[in-house]
Formats: C-alpha cells, sequence, structure tokens
C-alpha cells in the first residue's frame, strides 16, 4: 500500500506517532448519547431502507440486556456509553460522490497519511508496482472508493456498506449477521445497532480479484467513536486480498472503535484478510488512546475454502480482538499470522479461535507477541476439534519477546478436542531481548535503535512474509517507531 | 594508535581491570596472555565499550580521540572490530541482511555512500570463498545452530568485510580444530597492514604459532604483567602463568 510513500515523513512529526494530526474541517454529528434516536437517525443519515432500520433496532434492544465482558486481560476505567458521538462525517451532499466532491482538507488528510485516492497517482508509480484499490473510511462515512468501474468489469463489487445496504441490498440481506450473529458478543451487538461505514466487498464465482482491495479508517473527530462494519463475500472458486489500515489523531480522552468484519468464503474460494493496525496509543503515561474492541471472523462455509488472517497490531490502548476462522467446509483451512506490539501502557489481548467442524479441516496460528515499557501483551486462543471434525490438524506456535523489565506477556491457549483424529500441536516459546545481543549488534555499527528494530524484526519476520510486500515494509517501519525509546 | 594509559574497569562492583597501560602501534601485532580470570575479555569488552563495563579511571586513546566517550557503534564506524569469543545467535536475521545493514550504518556515520547490493554481494563472495564459507551459510540467520568453529569463522569473515583498523580477538582459537584455525589464522594475516594494529587475547600460545605477534604482554590480576618479544609466548607455554598469578593485587 503507498503508505510507505514517503508522504508519511511529511507529518508533522509529533513524539514517536506520525499520524496524530487533526484535520480541521465542517462536521456534521448525531446528538451526544446513544438511544433509540439514535440509531434512527444514523439510519435516516444513510438513506437506509426499512429492514436495516429494523436490524439496527432490533440489535440496539439486545445490546440494552447485555453487560460489557471483563474476562480479557485489560484493565480501563469504566466506559460511559452516552459520553460519545455515534455519528461523525465531514458536511458534504447526499450520496455516492465523485473525488470532486470531497472536501479537500480530507483528501489532503489522506495525501498527508500517504493513501493515494486519485486513481492515477497509484498508476503513477513505479511500472508493474501492483495496484491498490482504496475505500477511505473518515470518521463514520466512506468519502470515496477508487477503481471501482475496473473491478466491476470482472463483477468485483467493491464499494462503501452504505452503498451497498443501497444498491446490493439482497446481497447484504443475506450475508450480513451471518458469521457474526447480532448479539454474538456486547460490542459486536453495540456495532450491529451503531454501525456507520466500512468496505463492501463481492466477488464473484471463478474471479480472481484483479488487484488488491484495501480500506483506510481515519478516526478524526473527538469524543466520538467509530464503528465500522466490513462484510466480504468470495463466491465459488473465487480468490481476493484484502487490506486494512487505520490510524487516529492523538487526544487526551480515549475513543471507542468497535468494528465488526465478517468473511465468508463458498467452495474453493480464498480470502486473505491483512490489517496493520495504528490507532493512536496514547502518551507514555497511558493518556488517552484508542479503546479497540473489535470482532472479526471468517467462515469457510464451503468444501476446500481458505481464510487467512494477518495482522501486525502496533497501536491503541487497549486491543480486544481475536480474529477466527469456522472451518465448516470439509478439507477447509484457516490461518492466523499476528504480531502484536505493546510498548508504554499499552494492553493486548489477542489471538484467534479456529473452529474445526468439517472433515479434513486444517489450521496455522503464528502469533508473536512482543512487549516493552510497561504493558502487558496477552495471547489467547482457542482451537476446538468438533465431533464431526474427522483429521482435524493445527498447529499452534506463540513466541513472546519482552524487552525491559517492567512488561508482561501471557499466553492463553485453550484446546478442545472432541474428535480422536484429531491432531493439535502447541509450541510457545518466552525470550527477553539480551543486553549481549543488542551490545553484539552495536559492535557491529548499529545504533541502539537500530540494533532493536533488527533484532525484533528477526523475531517476527516468519509474520512480515506473510503480509503483501508493501505492507511489509511499512509494518516492519512501524513496528520499529512503536519500540523507540523502549531500550536504554 | 591505541594508547591506554592506567585504565581500571569495574563489572557488578568488583574491580577487573586494576591500571593497566599498554600502547599499541599502527602495523602491529600484539597478543595479549594471561590464565583464566585474568581480565583478558574485561579489557576487550571495555575497549569495544559494552555496557555495564565501567571504567573508573584511566584513558584509552584511538587514533589521538577519547575512545571511552564514544558509543559502541561510533568505535565500530572508526574501525573499532571485536571477535567475539562467543558469538551471538541472531534467530530471524539472516547474515547478509545483517552484514550489509552493518556496513551500510557504519558508512554512513562515516559520511560515505552506501553499498550497493550487488556491490555487496561482489565482496561478500570474495571474502567468503577466502575463508572457505560456503555462500549459502550466508542467507541463513546469523550463527543459528552453527558450530563453534563456524561462528569464528564467520567473527573473521565478519571482520574482513569490514576492513576495520584496530581488531581484537578475544579467544579466537577457542573451539577451533586444527585446520579451522589455519583457516582463521590466514584469514587474520591477510589483515596485517602497516596502518592497522591487532590485540591477540589468547589462554595458548598455540595460536602464536600461526598469527605472530611483534609483542607479547602477560596480563595478571588486572594488569601488565610482563611483556616481551615473541619468545615470551613460548616461555608462558613451558612455564605456565604461576609467577604472574602471585603478583599482589
Amino acid at each position: 500500500m503507498a503508505a510507505v510513500k514517503q508522504t508519511v515523513d511529511q507529518v508533522e512529526a509529533l513524539e514517536a506517532y506520525k499520524h496524530g494530526f487533526v484535520t480541521t474541517l465542517d462536521q456534521e454529528f448525531a446528538p451526544k448519547g446513544l438511544n433509540a434516536d439514535t440509531v434512527r437517525f444514523i439510519s435516516a443519515k444513510k438513506d437506509e431502507p426499512d429492514w436495516m432500520l429494523q436490524w439496527r433496532l432490533e440489535a440496539f434492544e439486545r445490546w440494552l440486556a447485555l453487560e460489557e465482558p471483563h474476562w480479557a486481560k485489560i484493565h480501563h476505567a469504566p466506559i460511559d456509553y452516552q459520553d460519545s458521538y455515534y455519528y461523525a462525517a465531514p458536511k458534504t451532499k447526499a450520496g455516492p460522490m465523485s473525488l470532486d466532491d470531497v472536501d479537500p482538507e480530507v483528501l489532503a488528510t489522506y495525501a498527508k497519511l500517504g493513501i493515494p485516492l486519485r486513481e492515477q497517482e497509484v498508476l503513477a508509480g513505479v511500472q508493474g508496482a501492483p495496484k491498490y484499490a482504496v475505500d477511505a473510511v473518515f470518521d463514520s462515512v466512506s468519502v470515496v472508493t477508487t477503481f471501482k468501474a475496473e473491478l466491476a468489469k470482472v463483477g468485483v463489487i467493491f464499494c462503501s456498506m452504505s452503498e451497498a445496504i443501497r444498491e446490493h441490498g439482497d446481497l447484504v440481506r443475506q450475508y450480513l449477521g451471518s458469521v457474526v450473529p447480532v448479539s454474538d458478543n456486547y460490542f459486536a451487538c453495540l456495532n450491529s445497532a451503531v454501525f456507520s461505514d466500512g468496505s463492501f466487498v463481492y466477488v464473484p464465482p471463478g474471479v480472481r480479484c484483479p488487484m488488491e482491495l484495501s480500506t483506510y479508517f481515519r478516526i478524526n473527530a473527538a469524543e466520538s467513536g467509530q464503528f465500522e462494519r466490513t462484510l466480504i463475500i468470495a463466491d465459488k472458486g473465487a480468490y481476493v486480498s484484502y487490506l486494512e489500515g487505520c490510524t487516529a489523531p492523538m487526544r487526551d480522552e480515549n475513543q471507542l472503535h468497535a468494528a465488526v468484519v465478517e468473511l465468508i468464503a463458498l467452495d474453493d474460494a480464498e480470502i486473505k484478510y491483512s490489517t496493520v493496525q495504528n490507532w493512536y496509543p496514547g502518551d507514555a503515561q497511558g493518556k488517552g488512546g484508542i479503546y479497540n474492541f473489535v470482532t472479526k471472523r471468517g467462515d469457510c462455509r464451503g468444501d476446500r475454502s481458505k481464510v487467512s488472517w494477518t495482522q501486525v497490531e502496533t497501536g491503541s490502548a487497549i486491543t480486544w480482538k481475536y480474529p477466527s476462522c469456522i472451518l465448516r467446509g470439509d478439507g477447509s483451512s484457516g490461518e492466523f499470522y499476528s504480531i502484536a506490539v505493546t510498548n508504554n501502557r499499552q494492553q493486548a489481548d489477542t489471538g484467534t479461535k479456529m473452529i474445526h467442524l468439517g472433515r479434513d479441516t486444517r489450521s496455522r496460528i503464528i502469533s508473536k507477541g512482543i512487549s516493552a515499557g510497561g504493558s502487558s501483551n496477552t495471547y489467547r486462543g482457542l482451537v476446538s476439534a468438533h465431533p464431526k471434525a474427522a483429521n482435524a490438524r493445527n498447529f499452534t506456535q506463540c513466541d513472546s519477546l519482552l524487552i525491559g523489565k517492567s512488561c508482561a506477556a501471557h499466553t492463553v491457549p485453550y484446546i478442545e478436542a472432541r474428535n480422536a483424529t484429531a491432531r493439535l500441536e502447541h509450541e510457545a516459546t518466552t525470550t527477553r531481548l539480551s543486553e549481549e545481543q543488542l551490545f553484539y549488534v552495536m559492535q557491529r555499527g548499529l545504533s541502539q535503535e537500530d540494533a532493536v528494530a533488527l533484532l525484533v524484526n528477526g523475531f517476527v519476520r516468519e509474520v512480515l512474509q506473510e503480509l503483501p510486500m508493501e505492507f511489509a515494509v511499512e509494518a516492519q517501519k512501524l513496528v520499529a517507531i512503536s519500540l523507540e525509546g523502549s531500550v536504554g | 594508535m591505541l594508547s591506554i594509559h592506567d585504565l581500571h574497569v569495574r563489572v557488578a562492583e568488583a574491580e577487573i581491570i586494576k591500571g593497566l597501560t599498554l600502547d599499541l602501534p599502527a602495523g602491529e601485532v600484539h597478543a595479549i596472555m594471561g590464565p583464566n580470570g585474568a581480565g583478558k575479555s574485561t579489557l576487550a569488552y571495555a575497549l569495544a565499550g559494552r555496557p555495564g563495563y565501567e571504567v573508573t579511571s584511566g584513558s584509552a586513546t584511538y587514533d589521538g580521540e577519547d575512545l571511552l566517550a564514544m558509543t559502541p557503534d561510533q568505535r565500530s564506524a572508526k574501525g573499532v572490530f571485536l571477535s567475539f569469543q562467543y558469538p551471538l545467535e541472531l534467530p530471524g536475521v539472516p547474515g547478509l541482511t545483517f552484514l550489509r545493514t552493518a556496513l551500510n550504518a557504519q558508512r554512513k556515520a562515516r559520511g560515505e555512500d552506501e553499498i550497493a547490493a550487488p556491490a555487496f554481494l561482489k565482496l561478500a563472495r570474495e571474502k567468503a570463498a577466502a575463508l572457505k564459507i560456503e555462500f549459502d551459510m550466508l542467507r541463513r540467520p546469523l550463527n543459528v545452530g552453527f558450530s563453534g568453529g563456524e561462528k569464528k569463522r564467520m567473527e573473521i569473515f565478519q571482520m574482513s568485510l569490514f576492513s576495520p583498523r584496530l581488531l581484537i580477538l578475544d579467544e579466537t582459537d577457542s573451539g577451533l580444530d586444527i585446520d579451522a584455525l589455519r583457516v582463521v589464522a590466514d584469514g587474520v594475516n591477510a589483515a596485517r597492514a602497516p596502518d592497522r594494529a591487532m590485540l591477540v587475547i589468547t589462554h595458548y600460545q598455540r595460536l602464536l604459532d600461526y598469527i605472530r605477534p611483534d609483542r607479547v604482554h602477560v596480563l595478571a590480576a588486572g594488569r601488565i604483567a610482563a611483556s616481551g618479544g615473541p619468545d615470551l609466548a613460548h616461555e608462558l607455554e613451558r612455564e605456565g602463568y604461576d609467577k604472574y598469578s602471585k603478583v599482589p593485587a
């Protein structure tokens, strides 16, 4: 993704977090707080059909009956759900927009972040460079989606969720909530009621999506949350690779981000979903930062289908996220590759669930946790082989790297084998970045920061290799930046 | 080139080097010999700037500059190279990636241009061949799963790649069989030059049959207890370090 473009460097560098600037523009908000009228307001703003409004209202009713979960190894002050805006959008005319209609300040924001929103900007790169279609979500709305016409030629639908609800209602109705049910969990339920925007992808049977699709999420408004909803469907024999990036301004308050991502892979289809999460992590004392409570789940609904999650989690004050795979189809497979970096006062409780339901299903989990400063980093995972999952196979490897003396790493693997032919393997290591290793590398000429970056990159290399190349370069830089000042 | 005067070094509250004075002119090879625990490795680490090796008094001047005021990477960029007694493993970091990163970091610190990948690979191939190192080995994570001898050979390979000016070899002979010792010694001898100086730290005289020193110093109880020509090494081999260990602390 062109986020590697050096435009990023031009962003006013505020401490180590380079995306912490605020864009000043005319924005429209829902009244502060959360009630059924907020839900109606959002639905009306998006010009939604009645079935969608009813779906949201039902979710809201259910949410009222749920309680915030507290089983994760994270601590935070109580969240006041009434003290936030649930809808914030740049003021513009309604309906689909061309780039010329987008507020120049919004375009400038994405330029600062290094995200190309003009198709020719992508093409102007090196010859043969991969193309990326981008859906840009700014607070509660998608401001633009690129390469739609080119994708439509091969039948691929790539648009904002709001547009999909209006234009592709049947597909949305068929699949929305079919992987993550409305009341799956507290945060997913909240999202179902107030979700604002996100991306919708449909790849028709037998089509290999001709370019990488990506969404870039930006929280800009103060005192607001972002509740995006993404739905990706790969029909029989289809393939799609999707990338997601996120940033937010530096603010003293904690902002809530509660997203839901649903992936559906039919027979012989494959979905590869990569995330580079760089929400504002808060300052060194733990003030501010995004609370990231996210439900991501892929359903390998068809035989021989495949869902692969790769995530690089460097941001957020709190990360609560378990991208999972339901291996329903016979011979289906799921993968989870994760790098989670925590520094200063960050808390991450992240991992995956691999639910083996079908015969001959396979899953692979490679998790690399890096904790520095006074942070806490927990891997929490479930591998479950159900009675019908004959010959289920799983391999799990969880490695933790500790930098400094005040951080913590935890590994909480749950394994359930209810089938005698299942074979589930789990390996885990915990190591400390050694002073001797650092000195050795510095003796060869690297500065302390570069030495840490080199050793950490070695530690996470297996996972970086799973990312599309340009994303890997960005992720590598991001990991190094996140750990700046963590030694010495 | 290197001038050490009355150096005192403390490690974890214990004084290990207790007033060491040594002069190493350019173009010369000096051997430091001594019994176990005499402070040989401590001297090497202190000269390279390892954290925790605290210089409490004395000085070390390198090319007229205060060596002790520099960070380890600055010393490296100025041409100080330490061949480790126990080279470290770097999991996930391919040797070639590491070496090119390191070489370019040194060059950048000296204000030189970075070396391009093709030129670097050519250089690496040449140097590896001279040390009988399989090139494929350099694609593997540095030192991971290597034998003791292979690790030592990698140290000398790194040394020949970086062209340092002050070479400190800490027990480079330990763990080497006779064939490997020869290859390593050839590498070191090839590096001898009028503008280079070497400090060869060893417990045994054996290495000095291959790398002939100009001077031999006996390090005992944190001080230079005796200095002499190459013959001193043979004398030590015959008589042992006993008479030096009796030097009062």
